[in-house]
């Protein structure tokens, strides 16, 4: 018999009950908390005279509506406002854990939730957020679910779900100078498509996602939804468990030991059979830059805006047309000829200290180019912001004429203030270049921290390696 | 829930592939902390000229005469017909409600997204998967034939075409029985709260540090 997959051993620890059918009732360990997918569940809790299963697995926090920028007067925005004030009053009332705005904890729930050690390996992780994903970077399986899906595991929790297929991506080899895991998560839904992972949950592995730090594997798991996968993850090895260490909510002492013994079994066996298994080679992948309006319109920072002309599926090359008529792009544009108005360091994919410290570097001793408008760095969590002003990298920021804001979602999607005007056009941190995703009618292009801080002190894309010496 | 058994309507065809949930719901409508009023702004970017924000009157606004549900008969459809990896994206459940409220009791395509295909299954919104080549026929009968009636049976798994071809589909039987009587979800798993609590005892006991170390 082969031997089990990392997904098997954990899906295979959460069974509660399983049908003739395959449906299957999973025990949910942490349940995170944001305000915008949770009201309805909360109220639909409260119309059926409900409560909680298990408060302690909550972790709450606002995130996605919360100003960047004067946060001492508050949320201007009536209607956000309401939403974030909804939140507090059903968390608090309940009595489960949350962080308000005002608390240095607080930021993005998949920055706050591996940084407190609410997540922890093995454990299954659920939030009302597609990118819930990010936390299967420590080994642990977590997954995006909808608002009903919330109120069920408030109610219940668990969650009735049927064992999807396993895909191993494997990156093997060493990565080039200067490109980073965005770069390579970039790549690999480039190569399989937004729907590649549809139906999956992918393990990445290898030896390129070994090398990467937690912080990196994060950025990869995170952005598994936009190859189609619900699911993310990677094996645990030292790295998790010095990561984990010392976590506010992580267990100590002889707990710790005896959690880490256990943790260490959470990889896949050797011998352990994946459904599909996608293979790349580490020292292939360049940075990417996307040029469309779909996470898989990737192209080689070296490369071209590709021509819908030369596409022989006639329904890709539609969709091509589209995204650049969206875009305002013309075919065989070189990519170091796209020009950003704003840029975006930030979004639970790229705005940990690892993600501002790249970014950092790039800028240090650099000004801001002067066709961008605005550069604008928002730290994953107030954590990651301390940390980053113990280093000294906000002045960095705002020597060059960045902007440093407080922790939250900021322009990722544009539910606060930061957004983009129509027709502006953004390289961005984050994760969706969707159209109107960071305010309607704005053009987003994703790339790393690095990348983004490369295009906003030359005024277009360009290899941080080729710009001029500070 | 509202059950789902038969349903027979207008089709309004979406020629697209991966239409996201950010397309379905734009951002600044999550912002409501309510199930409903969502089916106004459906496809707002794309059903509107003038730049939508929460509390309009959308029975004010431009409209975009190109966009096929401001057409008629699509604006009285009751069925979205779409290209592969339809509700591909955020989780938001709103895209659901959005097309729920809008008068949607089903949308056929290719495939779609994971998470958005649970949410339509937990709000009575059938998501009806057919082959490539199928939904191509239904696109083409539905275009030359623009008020002609599209049956759906979730009892059969059957989609009747307007001229008469019946397509077979699945879906799983847990789903299937869920929707087919309008079953709440939470009250049928707590009939296995035994079930639960045994689960935890063994947690307890395995992985000690699990749920004690969850206060912080
Ligand atoms: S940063 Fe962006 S992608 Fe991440 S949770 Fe917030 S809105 Fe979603």
């Amino acid at each position: 018999m082969a031997g089990k997959t990392l997904y098997d051993k954990l899906w295979e620890a959460h069974v509660v009950r399983e049908e003739p059918d395959g449906s299957t009732l999973l025990y949910i360990d942490r349940h995170l908390v944001h305000e915008v997918t949770s009201p309805q569940a909360f109220e639909g809790l409260r119309l059926a005279g409900r409560k909680p299963w298990r408060g302690d697995s909550v972790l709450a926090v606002p995130d996605h509506n919360v100003p960047t920028a004067d946060r001492d007067k508050g949320i201007a925005d009536p209607v956000s406002r309401t939403q974030v004030e909804t939140l507090e009053t059903n968390v608090t009332s309940l009595g489960l854990k949350f962080f308000p705005m005002a608390d240095v904890r607080q930021g993005i729930v998949h920055v706050i939730g591996p940084e407190q050690g609410a997540t922890l390996p093995g454990m299954t992780v659920v939030c009302g957020d597609s990118h819930t994903s990010t936390h299967g970077a420590l080994g642990a399986l977590a997954f995006g679910i909808g608002t009903s899906e919330v109120e069920h595991v408030l109610a219940t929790q668990c969650l009735w779900q049927k064992k999807t297929k396993a895909m191993q991506i494997r990156v093997e080899g060493e990565l080039r100078p200067g490109v980073t895991a965005k770069d390579v998560v970039l790549a690999i839904i480039g190569r399989i498509g937004t729907a590649g992972g549809t139906g999956y949950a992918i393990e990445f592995a290898g030896s390129a996602i070994q090398s990467l730090s937690l912080e990196g594997r994060m950025s990869i798991c995170n952005m598994s939804i936009e190859a189609g996968a619900r699911a993310g993850m990677v094996a645990v090895d030292e790295k998790t468990i010095e990561y984990v260490r010392g976590k506010p909510q992580a267990p100590s002492g002889e707990l710790f030991d005896k959690a880490a013994e256990y943790w260490r079994t959470l990889v896949s066996d050797p011998d352990a059979e994946f459904d599909a298994v996608v293979e790349m080679d580490a020292a292939e992948i360049a940075p990417q830059v996307s040029w469309g309006t779909s996470p898989e319109m990737v192209a080689p920072i070296d490369g071209r805006v590709p021509d819908p002309a030369a596409e022989s599926d006639p329904v890709r090359a539609e969709g091509m047309k589209r995204a650049l008529e969206y875009m305002d792009l013309q075919p065989n544009t070189p990519m170091t000829e796209i020009r950003p108005d704003k840029v975006f360091i930030g979004s639970c994919t790229n705005s940990r200290i690892e993600d501002l410290r790249a970014a950092a570097e790039v800028v240090k001793g650099r000004k801001k180019a002067d066709n961008i408008k605005l550069a604008l760095v928002v730290p994953g969590s107030g954590l990651v912001k301390q940390q980053a002003e113990q280093e000294g990298l906000d002045r960095i920021f705002l020597d060059a004429g960045f902007e440093w804001r407080e922790p939250g979602c900021s322009m990722c999607l544009a539910m606060n203030a930061d957004r983009l005007e129509p027709g502006e056009r953004c390289a961005s941190t984050s994760n969706r270049n969707f159209e109107g995703r960071q305010g309607q009618g704005g053009r987003t292009h994703l790339v790393s921290p690095a990348l983004a801080a490369a295009a906003a002190v030359a005024g277009h894309f360009v290899e941080p390696s080729a710009l001029k010496e500070a | 829930m509202q059950a789902f058994t038969v349903h027979k309507g207008i089709v309004a065809p979406l020629d697209r592939s991966n239409v996201d949930t950010d397309a379905i719901i734009p951002k600044q409508y999550l912002k409501s902390v309510k199930r409903t009023g969502f089916g106004p702004n459906a496809f707002d970017d794309w059903r509107y000229l003038d730049p939508g924000e929460p509390g309009m009157d959308s029975s004010q606004r431009r409209i975009n005469p190109d966009f096929v549900l401001n057409q008629a008969p699509f604006d009285q459809a009751s069925m979205l017909l779409a290209r592969k990896n339809f509700g591909c994206g955020s989780s938001r459940e709103h895209a659901v409600w959005a097309l729920t409220d809008f008068g949607f009791r089903a949308v056929i395509a290719p495939s779609f997204a994971d998470i958005f295909f649970s949410n339509s299954c937990k709000n009575g919104l059938l998501p009806v998967v057919l082959a490539e080549d199928e939904v191509q026929a239904l696109f083409e009968q539905v275009e030359a034939n623009p008020g002609a009636q599209v049956e759906v049976s979730l009892e059969e798994m059957t989609v009747a075409a307007p001229d008469g071809t019946v397509f077979r589909f699945t879906l799983d039987e847990d789903r299937r029985h869920r929707l087919l009587n309008g079953l709440d979800d939470i009250a049928l798993t707590l009939q296995y709260a035994d079930d639960i609590r045994a689960y935890e005892e063994r947690q307890r006991s395995e992985w000690p540090w699990m749920a004690e170390h969850s206060q912080g």
